[in-house]
């Protein structure tokens, strides 16, 4: 049985004041299995942050349906954690509140949040940073404290959406460095949404590309690059020509994407 | 003066700050001083600050003008303490829940327009010329102000954060007691400041009619024996109570809500 299964979900935003509605997502399906790394490429506007809420149990569906382990999805919960591309934590908690938040609130001890947290925080690397709060911390520390927040709750999937897109180019690329190296170890279920298409080869076991708006699974490719992988695989042969194959495919809708605007 | 200081936006350094602000501090003593000292305006209609400062002085020696500023200090806070007690949960709760707020909404920004001074008469009727009555003003006043600042702070809370709190397993209840609630801290606090200020403008209005003490009362007796300097003395010191509740809340805020600053 798969983790995660995504079942003909599509999605229509109702038109607002006289406008017409506005279809987001065709009826999408996806199969991902246990410890996949699964990275969703699209041009901007193709429905894939969508398609990632409706899992996330933040957005409803027009149509079809979500299960993880079997068990259909109809709200957020903890067991699917999120990290999202705008900066989330909470401005009043330290960086230390902020990872033990969720497990405060299913109501884990405190002396047990606290062993949790300190682990999650050394993690991502923010060690003597606990006591510090969200706004004396650079955006790429802010979305490590997000990340270890997130896998501070133990989910079953980890929820993706560009966390790495607002930040500037060297440190999002030690960023991937950072977030492949925890799924290597912990082999978490992960679907990272992404327009980056060398950031979605470097993290991915599969790659599937979404169509222009909107939005539909185009093709599904697996990427076979050994791992432990570092930065250097980035320049290695096999990336190039999985980087020109998914080139092709993103500019293609892209420019269908710019043609539907004009 | 270089041009750039008039640049739009540019900070100015903090010691410059100081004596920018504490010129027209000056500028407006010194105006104030050549009008009545110059022989421009009658001591009649203005006194000079001496004469002020004098009469002040003659107030609290003679008169017991301290136990008026705290008559008036105390309806202040308890009409204005009532006020908070009902509009914040309100206004959190319609904030919150916009089944609430649709109820609520109409009727309050109705009467926010009510003007509380209209109502003196009417209290007057209900609660008599005491305490009660002064409290009431400032507390119709206030109350309907506060909720709806409150109800559009907690409405405008940032709606990522409510769902990373979801979906870090958070119920409804933890969304508005940790996450909208501490959201929102700063800026309620900072709107109760604010309506503490309407607040005192209410109470003079208050002790104008039918009291018998405080310093809206001191200044109406004033004005029979057309003593100008007690009147303005009695205007400076509200204006200096008002400067610091003002620092006292902003002191408070700083040390409340660090994690706010420069935001």
């Amino acid at each position: 049985m798969s983790k995660l299964s995504i079942q003909g979900v599509e999605k229509t935003f109702p038109g607002r004041r006289g406008a017409s509605a506005t279809r987001a997502l065709e009826p999408t399906s996806l199969e991902v299995q246990d410890n996949d790394f699964i990275t969703i490429l699209g041009p901007s506007g193709c429905g894939k942050s969508t398609l990632l809420r409706v899992v996330a149990g933040l957005e409803t569906p027009s149509g079809g349906a979500v299960l993880l382990d079997g068990q259909p999805v109809s709200a957020p919960g903890p067991d699917r954690g999120m990290v999202f591309q705008s900066y989330t934590l909470f401005p009043w908690l330290t960086v230390r509140d902020n990872v033990c938040f969720g497990l405060r609130e299913r109501g884990v001890p405190r002396a047990e949040q606290l062993a949790v947290a300190d682990r999650f925080i050394a993690q991502v690397g923010l060690r003597g940073f606990e006591n510090h709060h969200p706004a004396q911390l650079s955006g790429g520390m802010q979305q490590r404290t997000a990340l270890a927040r997130a896998l501070a709750n133990d989910p079953k999937i980890l929820l993706l959406d560009e966390p790495f897109g607002a930040l500037d180019h060297q440190t999002r690329e030690v960023m991937q460095e950072l977030l492949l190296g925890i799924w290597e170890e912990h082999r978490k279920t992960v679907l990272f949404v992404t327009h980056d298409i060398d950031e979605a080869i470097f993290m991915a076991s599969r790659v599937v590309v979404m169509s222009a708006r909107p939005g539909r699974i185009k093709c599904d490719i697996p990427i076979e690059l050994p791992h432990p992988r570092s930065y250097k695989v980035k320049t290695a042969p096999e990336f190039a020509a999985y980087k020109e194959r998914l080139t092709e495919e993103i500019r293609v809708e892209t420019i269908k994407t710019l043609q539907m605007e004009a | 003066m270089p041009p750039s200081l008039f640049a739009p936006l540019k900070p100015v350094a903090p010691g410059l700050r100081t004596v920018l602000g504490a010129l027209c501090f000056v500028l407006f003593f010194l105006g104030w001083g050549i009008a009545t000292y110059g022989g421009f305006v009658k001591p009649l209609f203005l006194a000079s600050p001496g004469d002020s400062l004098v009469a002040g002085w003659g107030l609290f020696t003679e008169f017991g003008f301290a136990q008026d500023i705290a008559v008036t200090i105390w309806r202040v806070l308890a009409g204005f303490a009532l006020a908070a007690l009902l509009a914040v949960p309100l206004g959190i709760l319609m904030g919150a829940f916009k089944p609430v707020e649709a109820f609520f909404e109409g009727f309050v920004s109705f009467a926010r327009y009510l003007p509380a001074s209209a109502f003196i008469p009417l209290l007057i009727l209900w609660a008599g010329v005491g305490e009660l009555q002064k409290i009431l003003v400032i507390f119709i006043g206030s109350v309907f102000q506060l909720v709806i600042m409150v109800s559009v702070i907690v409405g405008s809370t940032r709606l990522d954060l409510v769902e990373a709190a979801y979906t870090l397993g958070a119920s409804r209840r933890g969304v508005v007691l940790r996450v909208l609630l501490p959201a929102a801290s700063p800026q309620i606090f900072e709107a109760l400041r604010l309506v503490l200020g309407w607040a005192w403008t209410y109470v003079i209005v208050a002790e104008l009619v039918g009291a018998s003490r405080g310093i809206g009362h001191m200044i109406i007796d004033a004005q029979r024996f057309l003593d100008t300097g007690q009147m303005i003395f009695g205007i400076f010191v509200i204006g200096l109570i008002g400067l610091v509740t003002d620092f006292l809340f902003q002191a408070a805020h700083a040390r409340l809500f660090p994690w706010a600053r420069g935001r």
